[in-house]
């Protein structure tokens, strides 16, 4: 195995590019120490990206913020501006593991290790966050839920690298939360999860929405019925059962040992009408 | 196989070494440097046995290649003590008796200072929220979160 810290994202996708093996981009290494350890991968190279330059800064834009693949999510939780605009998405991205991982762990880790439980991702999808992909062929911006494709799948080709995660700027009157289901209190692996994103009007109406479901699929879910469900409303409760029941129909969860089909199917109705109360709250809606 | 030549700061000293690029800063550390306070619990970043502090964030030394360290600091326990003086919360972790086998107890030092250099006067919920990546199969928590209390006031009287 070689280890590679290329300073730019030329060479980095250069050194992808030019290798005949299994190669591993790696930003924080909490998922992929841990696989490597395990044997469940054994790369031919590793790509550290920690170098490359901008790739370790939240930078504020005229667009929102660009969050670079490097970013440990300990430091979104400590920028103050970003936890004011998208409260839903820090607490998605500081539920992941402990103080400890916090410190190394990444959003963009986080979504192209591409576990159907992934806390960051749900959040993201309902932020309407893009990912800007470096690549051979230069860079594109896609939405992020066009990343994971399956369980540690992704539909990254060969030498393409995540190299930001974008989120725009807000309106007033905006909010989102993140909230998931785990057997213990803290320090574990959601068995499901929802983020909910709201934008509302002067009277408190919703004007948009977006929620998605992370744990009940191969790949993170966005519910598209639950946009046309919520906008309008108020969130009474005939609005929050409607949403409700859409979550739970939208759902296509494994059963396993952390929890049954029809457990999975029921709480991801709960938690996002939880959710879309948090991100209603946070909006100024009464 | 020569290896990776790594040039870092450790506890404030500069450090050389070879080490494979698949080899983790815990075992360089351990195997290589002699300096053996992390310790291997889970290896997979579960348990804080191996925590150590990286350019000032707590991190798992398990879940770190070595090679990573280049041009980094590092601060592990070895660095704690000033001396023959012992760290306040070393000192109070002895006087509350807050470790029996002490496999966790370097991890849990170097929590507790990360913790108490970003937040001088924590809750106890806030102590425990904080320390729940270091796990502790003897003691239990209550000794080691009274120490870390006692510890904090005692620094911030000094």
């Amino acid at each position: 195995m070689r280890y590679l810290r290329p300073l730019s994202m030329e060479d980095a996708i250069g050194m992808i590019t030019n290798s005949a093996g299994t190669v591993a981009v790696l930003a924080g290494g909490s998922d992929l120490l841990v696989r490597m350890k395990g044997g469940f991968v054994e790369p031919d190279l590793i790509v550290d990206i920690k170098a490359i330059e901008g790739l370790s800064e939240i930078r504020e834009t005229a667009e929102g913020f660009s969050i670079g693949a490097a970013v440990p999510c300990a430091v979104l939780g400590e920028h103050a501006a970003l936890r004011k605009a998208w409260p839903g998405v820090v607490e998605a991205a500081n539920l992941i593991g402990s103080k400890q991982v916090q410190g190394r762990c990444t959003i963009a880790g986080n979504l192209c290790n591409a576990s159907p439980a992934a806390d960051s991702v749900p959040a993201l999808v309902a932020a309407g966050a893009k990912a800007l992909v470096a690549g051979p062929k230069g860079n594109r911006t896609v939405p992020v839920e066009a990343i994971p494709t399956g369980p540690g799948k992704t539909s990254l080709a060969k030498g393409e690298i995540v190299r930001e995660i974008l989120l725009e700027k807000r309106p007033p009157r905006a909010g989102d939360a993140y909230l998931r289901f785990i057997p213990r209190t803290e320090m574990d692996i959601a068995v499901v999860s929802a983020g909910v994103n709201l934008t509302l009007d002067a009277k408190g109406a919703v004007t948009s929405a977006r929620v998605a479901l992370g744990a009940v699929a191969p790949t993170v879910v966005l519910v598209e019925e639950a946009a046309g469900i919520l906008v309008g409303s108020r969130l009474d409760d005939a609005t929050l059962e409607k949403l409700a029941k859409a979550c739970s129909d939208a759902c296509r969860p494994i059963d396993d040992k952390r929890g049954t089909i029809a457990f999975r199917r029921k709480v991801a109705g709960v938690l996002a009408r939880r959710a879309a109360a948090a991100a209603y709250a946070r909006a100024g809606g009464k | 196989m020569a290896g990776l030549a790594v040039s870092t700061t450790i506890n404030g000293d500069s450090v050389e070494y070879l080490c494979q690029p698949d080899e983790t800063l815990l075992d360089v550390l351990r195997d290589r440097l002699g300096l053996t306070g992390a310790k291997e619990g889970c290896g997979t970043g579960d348990c804080g046995a191996c925590s150590i502090i990286l350019d000032g964030r707590l991190v798992c030394s398990c879940l770190v290649l070595g090679a990573e360290a280049e041009g980094r600091r590092v601060e592990t326990i070895e660095g704690m003590a000033d001396g023959d003086v012992l760290h306040p919360l070393q000192q109070k972790f002895i006087e509350h008796a807050a470790l029996q086998c002490g496999i966790c107890t370097p991890g849990f030092l170097i929590a507790a200072k990360d913790l108490l250099a970003r937040n001088p006067d924590p809750t106890e919920e806030e102590i425990r929220f904080g320390l729940a990546g270091n796990l502790c199969r003897c003691t239990g928590y209550d000794k080691i979160v009274r120490a870390v209390q006692d510890a904090a006031s005692v620094m911030r009287a000094a």
